[in-house]
């Protein structure tokens, strides 16, 4: 069904509805979505890297799936996803400011979360606006629970999302990836890399 | 385990693992003669399943009786009864919770038993496979084909599919898996089936090689993580959100909800893809269109033979599944229709209600004939509302045999 619906930074909604409730279907294999819009991976790759160049906080939240090494993949992506927060941090300007901020499990937390320190599924709002993060990656969350944060942000705060997702994708991310594996995570860093000092850092 | 890697291998029974597109699409078939019941178990003997519970009384189906036969040849990881419809799919959650790949069957008033347990399911995202033989629900007893219990599991955030004949249920019992497995859906499934009619008679059905089976249920691609009772959806149960009067909790609830049912709308490709289309349309140009769903496309195929005697023109549309419900397909294919007739077998006429709430100009809608309560529905009445509504007079069957 052709769909007029954009996947866009919020605020959106006292409750933005779920995407694929929209109309947004995910991407095939080799493919990513912008948006909504499908399109081939390394388009993608090229609009994510300059995300996290142009972006004020850009931040990378890594979850169970990667933050423990269950077997090789894991630890593998796990390597991966610390040389993209590097090279992201590297190939900032010092105006910016790259985090890395796990979700370690799942569990509420309410009210008590240290959103300084950790992000959770079921109230990560609390996260992005503490630390005041405009750009996003979401990395090793299992599906379910990186929707429903996916959701929240863009309900209620300015945040641009990415999903690099292991799976089929997200269509609640502004930008998703899938069959996410540690050289797909490098190949972002590489692109992150190749455009340094091309993007135009935010302005304060 | 990754599927691709098991492919070629052998199970504990000597079973080869077969890519599962090719095993029901290329596979050689031999025809048998089997009862919906029968068949039920052949195709479990094909879906590696590692768990089914049972709570047998149920007599719409001997499935579960004949599943345990399979349990004791090894094709079955485990087998067991619970002491009640509503036990059995408590078990089924715990199972699946656990990683395994869970079968179980049931029927009317058990269907009704169970309800709170389907929206959990389908809430912690368990793709349990569960067959409902329809039958009546309400006092006084039957124990006759009736498909009120349908309608109470569309808004369950289960997929719903309804066969029309055995071959249906061989054929979509291995395939849902396929459907309610994928990463992206990871849902139950409620497979029904008109009860009796499909499942006590017997017919020619098309089955697949025994030595071949479905890759073993992977739960590593789960979208929630195998069960742990520190982390969501079991400590939401025990700590559930609704102990929790705030706004983030409930956005939580909110934002969950929302993405069962995104994960119905995304089963949609892999049902199309599966099912060769949520639909079946046969002479989409004709004026006059039955729309059904189960044993009722049976009797409209044969109420359009007797009707095509008269020189009436009739089409026919097959509904294969109703969640994801096929909306853009339903108006696509009733987009010519003057009358649009929905026969079903339950008093409250809810296939033709969602019709009605799909297609432009609703009121081409005749709800009806309906029966219910076990009646059969001979294609006659169909034949005669068509003509009733035609304005052409058609002879009762009301006073037959009298």
């Amino acid at each position: 069904m052709p769909t007029t619906y954009q996947v866009l930074r919020g605020p959106e909604h006292f409750l933005p509805p779920a995407a694929a409730m929209m109309g947004i279907r995910l991407p095939d294999p080799g493919q990513a979505h912008i948006h909504g819009s499908i399109v081939n991976e390394e388009e993608a790759m090229e609009v994510a890297a300059r995300r996290f160049l142009s972006a004020k906080v850009p931040t990378i939240f890594p979850g169970p799936l990667v933050l423990w090494a269950w077997n090789e993949k894991a630890a593998g992506k796990a390597k991966a996803v610390r040389h993209l927060y590097e090279t992201v941090k590297e190939c900032v300007t010092p105006s910016q400011q790259a985090m890395l901020i796990p979700m370690p499990d799942y569990r509420p937390k309410y009210p008590k979360i240290n959103p300084e320190i950790e992000i959770n599924p079921n109230h990560p709002n609390l996260t992005i606006w503490h630390n005041r993060i405009d750009t996003c990656m979401f990395v090793g969350v299992h599906c379910h629970q990186a929707n429903l944060s996916l959701k929240i942000i863009r309900g209620g705060t300015y945040c641009y999302t990415i999903a690099m997702c292991a799976q089929a994708g997200h269509e609640d991310a502004m930008l998703s990836f899938r069959d996410a594996t540690a050289e797909k995570i490098m190949r972002l860093a590489d692109w992150v890399k190749k455009l340094k000092g091309s993007v135009e850092p935010p302005k304060d | 385990m990754a599927t691709q890697t098991v492919i070629g291998t052998q199970n504990k029974v000597g079973q080869t693992i077969a890519d599962p597109w090719k095993m029901m699409h290329e596979a050689d078939r031999t025809p048998c003669f089997f009862t919906g019941s029968e068949v039920i178990k052949e195709a479990i003997r094909r879906a590696n399943c590692d768990v089914m519970i049972a709570y047998p009384i149920t007599p719409q189906s001997e499935a579960a009786a004949l599943i345990g036969e399979l349990f004791a040849e090894g094709y079955i990881g485990d087998y067991f009864r619970g002491e009640s419809e509503f036990a059995v799919m408590s078990e089924c959650a715990g199972a699946a919770f656990g990683g395994a790949r869970v079968f179980t069957t049931t029927a009317g008033p058990g269907t009704m038993r169970a309800m709170e347990n389907f929206p959990m399911w389908a809430g912690a995202r368990l793709p349990i496979q569960m067959i409902v033989t329809c039958r009546g629900i309400n006092s006084p007893l039957s124990i006759q084909p009736d498909t009120l219990e349908i309608s109470y599991l569309l808004n369950t955030g289960m997929l719903v599919w309804h066969a029309e004949t055995a071959q249906d249920f061989f054929d979509w019992i291995l395939k849902g898996y396929m459907v309610s497995e994928e990463p992206d859906v990871h849902l139950p499934l409620a497979l029904c089936c008109d009860g009796f009619f499909v499942t006590h008679t017997k017919d020619v059905v098309n089955l697949t090689p025994a030595d071949m089976c479905l890759p073993p249920y992977d739960p590593y691609r789960s979208p929630v993580p195998c069960m742990d009772m520190e982390c969501p959806p079991v400590r939401m149960m025990r700590d559930p959100f609704v102990m929790k009067s705030n706004y983030i909790s409930y956005a939580t609830h909110a934002s969950w909800q929302q993405e069962v049912w995104a994960a119905v709308e995304r089963s949609r490709k892999h049902t199309i893809r599966w099912l060769d289309g949520m639909v079946e349309v046969d002479n989409p140009d004709a004026d006059i269109l039955i729309v059904a769903s189960g044993t009722a496309v049976s009797q409209g195929r044969e109420a359009k033979a007797v009707l095509e005697e008269d020189g009436i023109d009739l089409g026919i549309v097959k509904v294969k599944s109703l969640r994801p419900w096929p909306e853009e397909e339903i108006r696509e294919a009733t987009k010519h229709a003057k009358h649009i007739i929905v026969p079903e077998f339950n008093v409250t006429g809810w296939l033709a209600k969602e019709i009605r709430a799909t297609i432009p100009n609703p009121d081409r809608v005749y709800a009806g004939p309906h029966v219910c309560g076990g009646m059969t529905m001979p294609p006659e009445i169909i034949a005669a509302d068509i003509k009733k509504l035609l304005g052409i007079k058609a002879e009762s069957l009301a006073g037959r045999g009298s």
